[in-house]
């Protein structure tokens, strides 16, 4: 998986995504699913990472399917009624639309990104789509200044108690230092980028000069196939779903 | 060179005026004068990264005849903190990044960068984590990257201020083997100039107006020797004034005791069991290597994150009235009078928008009435020589300033107990035996100091004690 191109899983997720939230009915996403599930082992992610990875979409999806089970429109015969909420048949299938749907959706475009790495991504963005570079290569800086804004962030909160303003105060208390904190790691975060800015332009970045590339993009016959084979699950997908008569386009 | 000057477009003085000088090809200029001088902004002048909007210039700025801007590639420019000039995330990609801005074929690439790290010393695979890196190997990553760009100058500010004498020392051998291979020439900006002062083929002294002396290491006069003295510039045979006591350390009631204690962030590494008390009126200096858990350890005993393993306790007389005797179960005001934590990046500290706010802020948390909190401002002010920045913003002190602003904010709420991170970082010799002095100041009247240092000069004047950390079995 690492060797595909990021903009051929750009376009693989992205195909799926859109044609899977054309519809809203279960068999398009259980088909897609079937198909994601069946090739998740040739992703070259490992078990306990992919677990890791896919906790947070595992815990969302049911909770999305919930709340279509509490609030959704009625419809066909009530199969429970819990106090002020009636359980309906329609609600039941609807429910269970969207948990696959959310699923199946995000599987492929969460895994894709697992195995992309944003050097590589920024690569091809700028050699392939040819996205200017100044502005891909400066959000690939960027995103490397995340993790040390995450270390400043915990460091502020504990300068806070060492400086004694850390508690009291009540909720509005917690709020209004909050604030305060994130505002410190903004004057932060803007004298650490015009420092790394200095950095860059002091190696050249932004010469009037034609850059080159240390690494190749490539955009290879592996890359249509992989596009292509994305575009294959959607079709059969749908083709399933029109065939069961299920499908149930969200614009109409 | 020609009188040349510039002038920041915020500030009312010129930071720099009057400069002549003419630095031929293959000489190693080490640039010395007082911290404010100006010498910073030459040195990104001649990278060409001073922008045009920031300031003005007047005089003419020259590298072989064309204005440094013009000049891309012809200057290196590596700079002070490690953790703010690594750019991208794999060594290779990072060491290719100027070449690539250069346009170089990318055959061509790969050869100077292997080159390049081979040259300053950095056997590492192209494709490991730019951030696991430590921060001597971060600047020599970054001297990789620019020697890979084959400029003719090698710009350098403050190269060594941020590293630990191991990194400082293998920073300066990855560059006397580059000017061994490469012949480029050298400019450097340089507080600690003892560690450069064998290297540097020629000395130039920046004054206020233009330059004050130029020329041979060995020649300085001792007149301008004193005079960089004063303005802080550290020369080579520096006499350090020991200030420690003279009477036994056990003289000293124990405020902190640490048994079998270990360690480190939340989810981070977990340091060696610790054994060790802390003592009123004493300094207890703890060193060890970069990585070690030294920062965890100071953040431990200041009670902002809990201990993993063994006890932390203060001493009834710490505890005062509080129900528990664990620094980490207090609450924040409760901490305020009792431990004082100064942190290794001041800006990371402040909560304020002026000094004199900033000052004024443990007091206020601790509830004292208006007048006292006055008094003890202006008492701190007057004594860090801060009083006529009492209305500038933190931020925009200098880094000496900064960092006695924030031993002052923990001072303010008078604790027992000060824990410094790294105190003398990055200081020049004026501000560091300020500093010194003020540490001993305190531990005279009865505080108990434990200084994070690396600074071996540091522990030599004023530890009473040390605690010297050692990479274990347990740390990998």
């Amino acid at each position: 998986m690492n060797s595909i191109s990021p903009l051929a899983k750009l376009c693989a997720a992205g195909i799926l995504g859109i044609v899977l939230l054309l519809s809203l009915d279960p068999v398009s996403a259980l088909v897609a699913l079937g198909f994601e599930l069946a090739l998740l082992p040739w992703a070259g992610v490992p078990a306990r990472k992919l677990l890791r990875i896919l906790t947070p979409l595992l815990i969302a999806a049911p909770f999305a399917g919930l709340a279509t089970l509490l609030y959704g429109r009625d419809g066909g015969d009530v199969i429970l009624s819990l106090g002020p909420w009636q359980i309906t048949s329609g609600e039941v299938s609807l429910a269970l639309a969207i948990t696959l749907r959310v699923i199946a959706v995000a599987l492929p475009a969460v895994v894709l990104f697992a195995t992309t790495d944003p050097t590589d991504l920024a690569d091809a963005l700028a050699q392939l789509w040819k996205l200017p570079a100044r502005f891909v290569i400066g959000a690939l800086a960027a995103i490397r200044m995340l993790g040390l804004m995450r270390q400043d962030w915990q460091m502020l909160r504990l300068a806070r108690r060492a400086r004694g303003v850390a508690d009291g105060g009540g909720p509005w208390g917690s709020l209004k230092r909050l604030g305060n904190q994130a505002l410190a790691l903004l004057t932060i975060a803007i004298r650490r980028g015009s420092l790394l800015a200095i950095a860059m332009e002091a190696r050249a970045f932004d010469a009037p000069i034609q850059r080159s590339w240390a690494r190749q993009a490539q955009f290879t016959a592996r890359d249509y196939v992989f596009v292509l084979g994305a575009t294959l699950i959607s079709a059969i997908a749908v083709m399933m779903a029109l065939m069961t008569g299920a499908w149930n386009f969200v614009i109409a | 060179m020609q009188e040349w000057g510039w002038q920041y477009a915020a500030r009312s003085t010129p930071a720099l005026s009057n400069i002549s000088c003419e630095i031929t090809a293959g000489e190693r200029v080490l640039l010395l004068g007082a911290s404010g001088v100006g010498k910073s902004t030459l040195l990104r002048a001649v990278a060409g990264v001073l922008g045009e909007d920031e300031g003005a210039q007047h005089g003419t700025l020259t590298i072989d005849a064309v204005v440094p801007h013009r000049a891309r590639g012809k200057v290196g420019l590596v700079l002070q903190d490690p953790e703010n000039q690594v750019i991208l995330e794999r060594v290779g990609d990072d060491v290719a990044f100027g070449c690539e801005n250069l346009g170089i074929a990318r055959d061509e690439i790969w050869a100077r960068v292997s080159r390049a790290l081979e040259i300053v010393g950095l056997d590492i695979d192209l494709a490991h984590s730019t951030s696991q890196l430590s921060g001597g190997q971060k600047q020599r990553l970054a001297l990789a990257g620019v020697l890979a760009m084959q400029p003719e100058i090698i710009a350098l500010d403050e190269p060594t201020a941020n590293l630990d004498p191991v990194g400082a020392l293998s920073l300066r051998k990855a560059l006397v083997s580059v000017t061994d291979e490469t012949g480029a020439t050298v400019v450097m900006v340089e507080h600690r100039s003892d560690l450069w002062w064998d290297f540097a083929t020629r000395i130039i002294v920046l004054g206020s107006d233009g330059v004050l002396w130029d020329g041979a290491p060995a020649l300085l006069p001792p007149e301008t020797a004193e005079v960089l003295e004063a303005a802080g510039v550290w020369l080579p045979d520096k006499k350090i004034l020991s200030r420690k006591r003279q009477d036994e350390r056990d003289a000293h009631s124990v405020l902190l005791s640490a048994r079998n204690l270990r360690t480190g962030y939340p989810a981070g590494q977990l340091g060696q069991p610790l054994n060790f008390d802390v003592r009123a009126g004493q300094v207890l200096a703890i060193t060890g290597p970069n990585g070690v858990g030294k920062t965890a350890l100071a953040l431990t005993l200041g009670g902002l994150i809990p201990a993993r393993e063994g006890e932390l306790s203060a001493s009834p007389e710490l505890q005062g009235n509080l129900r528990t005797n664990s620094p980490y179960a207090w609450r924040s005001t409760q901490l305020l009078s009792r431990m004082g934590s100064v942190f290794q990046a001041p800006e990371q500290q402040f909560i304020a928008g002026t000094v004199r706010d900033e000052l004024a802020a443990g007091p206020r948390a601790l509830g004292l009435s208006r007048e006292e909190v006055d008094t003890r401002v202006d008492e701190l002010l007057e004594r860090l020589h801060l009083s006529e920045l009492s209305q500038a913003h933190p931020f925009t002190l200098s880094g000496g300033q900064q960092r006695r602003l924030s031993v002052g904010t923990a001072l303010a709420t008078m604790p027992r107990v000060l824990i410094l991170d790294e105190p003398t970082f990055g200081q020049d010799a004026r501000t560091w035996t300020e500093m010194v002095s003020l540490i001993s100041e305190l531990r005279d009247g009865g505080h108990a100091i434990v200084a994070i240092t690396h600074d071996e000069d540091f522990v030599a004047a004023v530890a009473d004690s040390v605690l010297a950390l050692e990479v274990g079995r347990e740390q990998y």
